[in-house]
């Protein structure tokens, strides 16, 4: 398996000889960001046309056409139309707030992007608690969708907020419980252990029953916390009109638009993580010849390849599936999949206790 | 009829009769609402549908003609007439506490004729502004565009209301009061809004996410259809039909057309007949994929939407190879129909009736098959039977709550006895059995089509008519089943060729007044869906 922390070292290796041990740090954690926020607008844009060629499918469309090829060229013209409208701003709004809104909810995602786990050794961030801290992170994006629809003075944004708080803060507690199972398994937090652990077998396969329980319940409260159908009732359109963002425009706009895409690619991203693997490629345990084959494909295209398979069901059911309501949707987190998740660990904690694994 | 008579001398001595087409009652306006009382409550009378309500003006004096529908004398409808002379300040008691339907069209007469209802609890205008002046459907309304230009203000006091009640002593108070509480959390859906399928506006006051009180706010596609009418020839007034409730434009020019031919005494040829039923009934399907395309989309499944439009599609193929046109197909004309059948109207319907069973399969899987789909439309949006009589809440949603009330069954015309289909009724009050009778009914029509679509006769589209069409003095009312529910037009001749005075008694009008009715105590999001499986069109409700 090729380890890109070979390229890194070389290149860190490389700058040292010539640079102060300060500077070198500065000039990588600038590559690092400039990287970062690259891959960020390059999948953001990928992601909208993936959903929109997606969706037109489902519905018997053929999606966007007509600009470039296929219409691959569609988002960034979508893009730059974005970035040159008109930045209005409103009467009455709470001028620091509103403004700061979309930034938070943006710094929050770019975050959790560095923590993934790109390749071998294509690590960014990499705690001992990294899995923990994905999880805090995720927090602090719907401060930043509270605040968009309290500082905008409309009433559909602010309905649209407190559907947004209730929500994400509901379903946090399923996501945290199904990672939790899996971290139980695992015995560790750190993102980089997590992917080794998997060098025999995914955990969706080692822990087999509570494993697959939590994959469900996972995506189900991963939907819900990125605001997707069936679980997008912040921006409901055909009850709010666009929700929590409906008085922003421009580029503001856009940060929370790309914001939305690139929180389904890192929901999917950690679900790759912590079931299937990671950057880890397919391996069973005893065909050593099949696994070798397995390890030629590099190792992001194995992350890459699993996130937008996971994207690919969440996009799914969100074209299949009409809107929950607001009570429905609590109603089925507090009554139905809390108690599930709590099960399900106490089940996955007996398997590991007893040893009932692979 | 004749114990209709003795009943009424027994409780009105001053009552006169005048036979026609319905029996007419004149009353004095002083022994009407006793009137009223007794023909809704009186054993043996029980008049328990108010289906229209119109306001008229014969100059001498202002008033209203009243249709009144017993469901349990076999849909016997009488007409009553009440005029009073005062042109400064009418007064006529109000019926909306017996039909309750009364609550929105006795505010419409208000706004057009200035007529005010006593004892009525909210006497606001209903499609115009506060600050217009005159009442426009009145003979001598000053049509000067400078009483009435167009303001670039705020409407003002759009929360003051007036009721005129009625004291022990017999004199008038005028009691003001208010739509909403200083305290109330109003929303305002609309007029530009995803959901309100056009420009309808709905203030909804919510405590959290709980609907507390909806005020409708209608008007914003007003278009003075009735007004207009009065100044066009009887063919010149026909192409507003399809754009009234343009999913039903077929039933409505239909209703119309039928409405002038019955007072002409035109016999119509039997291939127009057919073809108007066909096309009446392939209107019906296109109008309930709609609906079914809407209500999915409403709830945010978007993909059924498409899958509704896909069918749809289809049909306006079918219309624009015969009318012409994909909507507005201006088909119907008096004595027939206006261009004959495209060739290949039989090939694109038989192909049609065959597909569609399993098109309707593929809406229940994908859609009402899902149990996010059942717990959004199930008990949501209950309008009892009781609820729905008195409201006249007819068509889908009046057999959503198991009243039968299909005016093609009730009221039969054109060649609808003849043919074999059922009432789809279903008794769950709900916004999924309204939307069920949708699916349902669709079945029917493609049943209705298929006995038809081997049969059309030979012969001529149209019946011989004179070039200049004029009625004899008197006045009709026809209605027949329109996608929506029943479609009334009246017509009041004075011998000439225009029209004395129009009314359209639209489904959508009624469907809207239930609007609060339905959504207290529900969800912001179910305020969504029940409009979406009341289903209701804008430009219907405002004309």
């Amino acid at each position: 398996m090729f380890n890109f922390g070979t390229w890194t070292s070389e290149f860190n290796n490389f700058l040292m000889g010539f640079l102060p041990d300060w500077l070198t740090v500065v000039v990588e954690c600038v590559i690092i960001a400039v990287l970062v926020l690259l891959t960020y607008t390059v999948l953001a844009l990928f992601y909208i046309l993936y959903e929109r060629k997606l969706c037109a499918w489902f519905q018997c469309r053929l999606g966007p056409m007509r600009v470039g090829r296929w219409g691959l060229l569609q988002v960034f013209a979508d893009m730059f139309k974005i970035l040159l409208k008109e930045l209005i701003s409103l009467k009455d709004t709470d001028r620091f707030l509103f403004k700061l809104a979309p930034y938070i909810v943006i710094t929050s995602s770019v975050v959790m992007l560095a923590c993934l786990p790109w390749g071998n050794g294509l690590q960014i961030i990499d705690y001992n608690i990294g899995i923990f801290f994905i999880l805090a992170v995720s927090s602090v994006g719907v401060l930043g969708i509270l605040l968009a629809g309290w500082a905008s003075n409309n009433k559909y944004t602010l309905i649209g907020a407190m559907r947004s708080g209730a929500q994400m803060i509901s379903y946090e507690i399923s996501l945290g419980l199904a990672i939790m199972t899996i971290i139980v398994l695992a015995g560790t937090m750190n993102i980089n252990s997590l992917v080794w652990e998997q060098d025999s077998a995914w955990f969706i396969f080692r822990g087999h029953i509570p494993a697959i329980i939590a994959f469900l319940i996972y995506i189900v409260a991963a939907t819900a916390e990125t605001n997707r159908g069936p679980f997008d009732l912040p921006e409901a359109e055909h009850e709010l009109v666009a929700g929590y963002h409906t008085e922003y425009s421009g580029i503001h706009f856009g940060f929370f638009y790309l914001a939305e895409y690139l929180n389904l690619f890192i929901v999917s991203g950690i679900a790759s993580l912590m079931f299937l693997g990671g950057w880890m490629p397919l391996h069973i345990p005893g065909w050593e010849g099949f696994n070798n084959v397995m390890n030629w494909i590099p190792s992001i295209v194995w992350f890459i390849g699993k996130s937008f398979f996971v994207s690919y069901l969440i996009i799914w059911f969100k074209w299949t599936f009409p809107r929950v309501r607001i009570d429905q949707m609590l109603a089925f987190e507090w009554k139905y999949l809390m108690p599930l998740s709590l099960a399900n660990l106490v089940l996955m904690a007996v398997c590991v206790a007893l040893g009932w694994h692979f | 009829m004749s114990d209709i008579k003795e009943l009424i001398s027994g409780i009105c001595p001053g009552a006169t009769f005048t036979e026609g087409e319905t029996l007419l009652v004149t009353v004095e306006e002083k022994d009407w609402y006793p009137l009223a009382k007794a023909l809704k409550e009186t054993k043996g009378l029980e008049f328990d549908v108010l289906s229209a309500l119109i306001g008229m003006d014969w100059k001498e004096s202002l008033g209203v003609m009243y249709y009144l529908t017993s469901t349990s004398r076999g849909w016997e409808m009488i007409s009553v007439k009440v005029a009073v002379a005062d042109r400064e300040n009418p007064m006529i008691h109000s019926v909306s506490d017996l039909w309750k339907v009364a609550l929105f069209q006795e505010r419409e007469v208000y706004d057009f004729y200035g007529i005010k209802f006593i004892n009525h609890p909210d006497m606001r205008r209903f499609f115009l502004r506060n600050d217009w002046v005159g009442y426009p459907l009145r003979k001598d309304y000053d049509t000067n565009p400078a009483l009435n230009p167009l303001r670039m203000t705020d409407e003002e006091n759009e929360d003051d209301t007036v009721s005129y009640v009625e004291q022990p002593d017999g004199k008038i108070k005028e009691v003001p009061g208010k739509v909403f509480e200083e305290s109330d959390y109003v929303v305002n859906i609309g007029p530009q809004h995803p959901s309100t399928h056009g420009v309808m506006r709905f203030r909804a006051s919510v405590d959290g996410e709980t609907v507390k009180k909806v005020d409708v706010v209608s008007g914003y596609i007003h278009r003075g259809i009735e007004k207009l009418s009065e100044n066009l020839t009887y063919p010149q007034i026909l192409h507003f039909t399809d754009r009234m409730d343009y999913m039903s434009a077929h039933q409505n020019r239909h209703c119309l057309c039928m409405c002038i031919e019955k007072a002409m005494g035109l016999e119509i040829p039997r291939r127009a007949q057919v073809i108007r039923v066909m096309m009446d009934e392939l209107m019906r399907i296109s109008s309930h994929l709609l609906a079914f395309g809407c209500t999915a989309m409403d709830l945010g499944a978007t993909t059924a939407f498409f899958y509704g439009f896909r069918e749809r599609e289809m049909i306006l193929d079918i219309f624009e190879r015969t009318c012409g046109a994909r909507m507005s197909m201006n088909y119907n004309v008096i004595g027939g129909v206006i261009a004959d059948l495209h060739p290949d109207f039989v090939k694109d319907v038989k192909h049609l009736i065959e597909i569609m069973p399993d098109r309707l399969k593929e809406y229940h899987k994908v859609f009402s098959g899902n149990i996010i789909a059942k717990n959004r439309l199930k008990k949501v949006g209950m309008l009892p039977k009781e609820d729905a009589i008195n409201y006249d809440i007819t068509g889908p949603s009046g057999r959503g709550s198991n009243w039968s009330c299909d005016c093609r069954k009730v009221h039969p015309y054109s060649i609808y006895p003849e043919l074999d289909f059922e009432e789809v009724l279903l008794d769950g009050c709900d916004s999924y059995a309204r939307y069920m009778v949708r699916m349902k009914e669709i079945e029917q029509s493609c049943r209705i089509l298929a006995q038809l679509v081997d049969n059309i006769p030979e012969g001529d589209i149209r019946a011989q008519v004179p070039k200049v069409v004029k009625l004899p003095v008197g006045h009709w009312y026809q209605q027949v089943e329109a996608s929506r529910g029943t479609f009334g037009v009246y017509i009041e001749s004075d011998g000439g060729k225009n029209p004395y005075r129009v009314h359209f008694q639209s489904p959508c009008f009624n469907l809207v007044g239930v609007m609060d009715l339905t959504c207290r105590g529900n969800m912001i999001a179910d305020l969504i869906t029940i409009g979406a499986a009341l289903d209701f069109v804008i430009p219907d409700i405002d004309r």
